[in-house]
């Protein structure tokens, strides 16, 4: 088995609220190895998207790590100085936004952003500074790199402004990249191009990534590896053709059966009933319970834990009656 | 079957040019944006015609005018037969307005923060007259928020204490409060969760069953379209290029650009079919290509397509704007 | 199942309830200089609306003058009465306690109505604006700009002088109140039209308004009904702050001398009339008026502050 280049362990986020703490990510741990694109995927409020700020320490206050540690290579970095994060953020930890016009300066030229991200992480005089900027542009595909460096980011459009963004993370040739809904704000047919230049860089670099979205439609094409969360917890992490194909956890279930499938027509959409809890009613024992139509005793009084079924890990205590006997 | 809506040549200029005095100092010329080009469709009685479409289609428009929300530049709206234009507030157009509504995409600025839920759904009550007594018009919005799966006990909050999916049930009990034959439905899932639209379409669904129910769904996702819709029309930078019976139309898309759209919706499935993804990028709707607004993107681009707009040639049930429509490939 | 209840809408009680609950009122209970704002302003205005029945005298009946009682310092006896006043007297022998009570009821009056004014104009020309568009924006707001590039004192001057020649020198006197709230009203509506017009524009915009456009609602009842009370927060502060600025406005009119006459004085006039016996060493004159003035809209300012951060949500 190889090592874990980056390693979760129990990561607690929580907020600090007048009516006492909110827990938003409960316990999370996950490990995600070079090279791989791990996708964490879950409907909005899960928490999918401030783990991955608090991998990166970029939570916005009153949100902070209450538990649990982010190691990188071993590493501890989720206790260190604000200054020593700002070094492993850009440098070895890349982040791509879900709003490409929020991560770059409108101010500057793209030119100069690129070549000033990769003065200040790699030894390179001006020049050569320069011709990596345009090398990355043409690696994702922006046509006419050596002129387009001259341009600002509000004469791109959004899709090439995405690319600009992946460029700019990967400038630093950093060991992972945090992908926080990429594709999100764009069109679907500029959507499919982005993804397929993630990919096709990440995995030329032996980038690691970890690709933050709700669209299970894009985990399914991209990632190796997926977790799925629910109420901030973890509740199903496995190889991605696992999860997608034959899901274990009742809520997995009941997310892929709610996708309309483009290349069928389902009479009726499988729907699971209620909603997601609110942060200050989270649920006790299973935070699914209320939602589950298997759910029993044990559901209701204590929480899972994650226990291995097949390649997968899955929080569920009635998981093993869920498993087809093969 | 008779068709309850008919669009006939729809077309929607926006002047977007800059303020006049800037005009005059700066030296530029007046712009125009054809948002919606000439579009012709037909909606069925009882039937779902889906209008699908990137950003700058011009889908989110023909929807607004055909509630009249913006006024067509040209072109024909009927109802039932009865013309759509100078729409106005009096008796004889609030009849007609009871008739159709319309849900919109974000169910979080299209219910009034200041309002309680009751008086929101009553509101179309209130306007059209349809009940005046007190006890009638509450035991009214009770029946629609059971129908819609709310409880009765919910029309005294405030839309800000639901989440996104109960709000846009309450949206929907809004549209339902006239009796409605016919709902415009602008993107109504595109805001909320998978697990939620999956039980927001239901509910559209078995609410279309009940009562007959006429849409127009307006949407980006292909398989939402393909799940709710009877016919489809693509929309192109405000030309619909290509309308067909659902099932044709995704498996046997003529258009290049519904199979260009089709290529790109992720494969959920994981069949492991191998994707081209697109090329280009949606051109600024200001300044279209000339021709067939397609053709810098297009694998069959011709001469003609350069220098004309294709004609709406028909292959079987399938209309399509392509001069390379019919041909076998 | 049974049937559920009958909705109800719920009862005073539980209103109190939630709202002792919402995060208004807590951003209240945990901000002291809000209380205290809050406080003050609460003494003057009881005070100002209750003065007359508690105030020792009658500043302005002469029979209850003692022309023997004046320039009375505070506290301190009277060298012919031996009465004792809080504030001390003028010349006159009036209670300056006794002035500035009913001054401040002038004052008060005049801020508020003068405000209420400036809001009615203000907040229905901003929501024509706002919701109309077109040339009919265009005009009320070029308006609103051409007045802004006055400062508000000197349009007040300017509409007080007008009314001025309107009127006989003999019922000048009794119209100064009235005309006063025009002036300050008329001169500080262009804020509130600016601030209405960019909400209600953010507000038509959204999806609830075309709602109620489709179903052929008349534009007035769209812009009563569903605008209106989604501008009134942003309103609600400028009204607060205006009325600190109204308060101001108002004495600095009296003070020069084109406010309210010296007969039915306001806490402007009494600045002015204590200003004349500083430098003859009766300092209490001009000292209590002006702190009261002083308290008065800096506690009402302070609330207005607070209230545009509590409204705030990006802040929170």
């Amino acid at each position: 088995m190889s090592e874990a280049l980056l390693k979760v362990q129990d990561l607690v986020v929580e907020f600090e609220t007048r009516r006492g703490p909110l827990r938003a990510v409960d316990r999370v741990s996950f490990d995600l190895k070079p090279g791989e694109v791990l996708g964490l995927v879950g409907e909005s409020g899960a928490g999918k998207s401030l783990t991955g700020a608090a991998i990166i320490g970029l939570l916005e206050p009153p949100g902070h790590i209450a538990g649990g540690s982010v190691s990188l290579k071993g590493e501890r970095i989720d206790n260190i100085p604000r200054e020593a994060m700002r070094k492993v953020r850009g440098k070895r930890i890349g982040m791509v936004f879900q709003d490409p016009l929020t991560s770059l300066n409108p101010l500057y030229t793209v030119g100069e952003q690129l070549t000033e991200t990769i003065r200040t992480h790699l030894p390179l005089n001006q020049a050569e500074a320069r011709q990596r900027a345009v090398d990355l542009l043409v690696e994702v595909g922006i046509p006419a790199a050596e002129k387009r460096l001259e341009s600002y980011p509000h004469e791109f459009s959004g899709g090439m402004r995405q690319r600009v963004v992946i460029a700019l993370a990967l400038a630093a040739e950093p060991e992972v990249v945090i992908a926080d809904e990429p594709t999100t704000a764009l069109d679907v047919s500029v959507q499919a191009q982005i993804i397929a230049v993630l990919k096709r860089l990440c995995a030329e670099k032996g980038t690691a990534v970890i690709l933050v979205t709700h669209d299970m439609g894009v985990i399914a094409e991209t990632a190796d590896r997926v977790a799925v969360m629910y109420a901030g917890r973890i509740v199903e992490i496995g190889p991605v053709r696992d999860v997608i194909k034959t899901p274990i956890h009742p809520y997995t279930r009941g997310l892929m059966g709610s996708i309309p499938d483009p290349s069928g027509e389902a009479e009726r959409l499988l729907q699971i009933p209620g909603a997601m809890p609110r942060l200050n009613a989270i649920p006790a024992g299973c935070a699914f319970n209320p939602r589950c139509a298997f759910a029993e005793d044990i559901c209701r009084a204590e929480r899972p834990q994650m226990r291995r079924i097949g390649a997968s890990d899955v929080a569920c205590h009635l998981a093993e009656t869920f498993v087809r006997p093969a | 079957m008779s068709a309850l809506v008919t669009v006939e040549n729809l077309t929607r200029v926006f002047d977007v040019s800059k303020p006049w005095l800037n005009r005059v100092i700066e030296g530029h010329p007046k712009l125009f944006l054809t948002a919606v080009d000439d579009v012709s469709f037909s909606i069925p009685k009882g039937k779902t015609f889906a209008l699908v479409g990137e950003s700058g289609s011009g889908k989110s428009t023909i929807a607004k005018m055909i509630v009249g929300l913006v006024r067509p530049t040209s072109g024909r709206i009927a109802f039932d037969g009865t013309d759509m234009a100078g729409i106005g507030t009096d008796a004889a157009s609030r009849r007609l307005r009871s008739r159709f509504q319309m849900i919109f995409q974000d169910p979080y600025a299209s219910l009034n923060p200041r309002m309680r839920v009751g008086d929101i759904i009553a509101e179309p009550l209130r306007t059209f007259g349809l009940e005046t007594d007190r006890a009638a018009v509450s035991a009214r919005v009770s029946e629609l928020l059971r129908l819609v799966k709310l409880d009765p006990r919910d029309s005294v909050k405030f839309p800000h204490e639901f989440s996104g999916g109960q709000r846009q049930r309450i949206a929907i009990a809004r549209a339902l409060a006239g009796r409605p034959e016919f709902i415009v439905c602008d993107e109504p899932t595109s805001a909320l969760d998978v697990s939620v639209q999956a039980q927001i379409l239901n509910l559209m669904r078995d609410l279309q069953e009940e009562f007959g129910l006429t849409y127009l769904f307006i949407s980006h996702n292909l398989a939402v379209v393909r799940h709710m819709a009877s016919e489809v029309g693509v929309l192109y930078l405000g030309r619909l290029v290509e309308t067909a019976p659902t099932r044709q139309l995704f498996a046997a898309p003529s258009h290049p650009y519904t199979r260009m759209l089709l290529e790109s919706v992720p494969d959920i499935g994981m069949t492991g079919r191998a994707r081209m993804p697109p090329s280009g990028e949606i051109p600024n709707p200001i300044n279209p290509p000339a021709g067939c607004h397609y053709h810098p993107r297009c694998p069959l681009v011709r001469e003609e397509c350069r220098r004309q707009r294709p004609p709406v040639v028909t292959v079987g049930a399938d209309r399509v704007m392509c001069f390379a429509a019919g041909e076998p490939r | 199942m049974t049937d559920s209840p009958l909705p109800r809408k719920p009862g005073l009680g539980e209103r109190w309830a939630a709202f002792w609950d919402s995060d208004i009122a807590w951003s209240f209970r945990h901000s002291p200089l809000a209380i205290i704002a809050a406080l003050v302003v609460a003494i003057i205005f009881v005070a100002a609306i209750f003065g007359p029945w508690f105030a020792p005298q009658n500043p302005f009946d002469p029979s209850s003058l003692n022309l023997m009682d004046g320039k009375t310092p505070p506290m301190t006896p009277n060298a012919f009465t031996g009465t004792r006043f809080l504030f001390g007297t003028d010349d006159q022998g009036r209670d300056v306690f006794s002035t500035i009570l009913y001054g401040s009821r002038v004052s008060i009056l005049v801020g508020f109505a003068a405000v209420a004014l400036a809001m009615g104009i203000g907040v229905t020309l901003g929501l024509i604006a706002g919701y109309r568009g077109g040339w009919v924006e265009s005009f009320i707001m070029r308006v609103a700009d051409i007045q802004l590039t006055f400062p508000s004192i000197l349009v007040a001057l300017m509409i007080f002088g007008i009314f001025k020649g309107f009127f006989p020198a003999g019922s000048q006197n009794d119209l100064a109140v009235p005309v006063l709230i025009i002036a300050i009203g008329l001169s500080d509506w262009p804020q509130y039209a600016r601030t209405v017009r960019g909400v209600t524009m953010v507000e038509r915009s959204k999806d609830y308004v075309s709602a109620a456009r489709i179903i052929g609602q008349h534009p007035a009842r769209i812009m009563a009904r569903h605008v209106l009370p989604n501008v009134l927060g942003p309103v609600l502060v400028i009204a607060t702050l205006g009325l600190a600025l109204a308060i101001i406005a108002e004495a600095t009119l009296s003070y020069l001398g084109v406010g309210v006459p010296p007969t039915q004085p306001s806490l402007g006039t009494l600045i002015k009339i204590g200003q004349e016996y500083v430098a003859s060493g009766e300092w209490w004159i001009l000292l209590f008026p002006s702190l009261t003035l002083l308290a008065l809209a800096l506690s009402v300012n302070i609330l207005g502050d607070w209230l545009r951060d509590a409204l705030n949500p990006r802040l929170r």
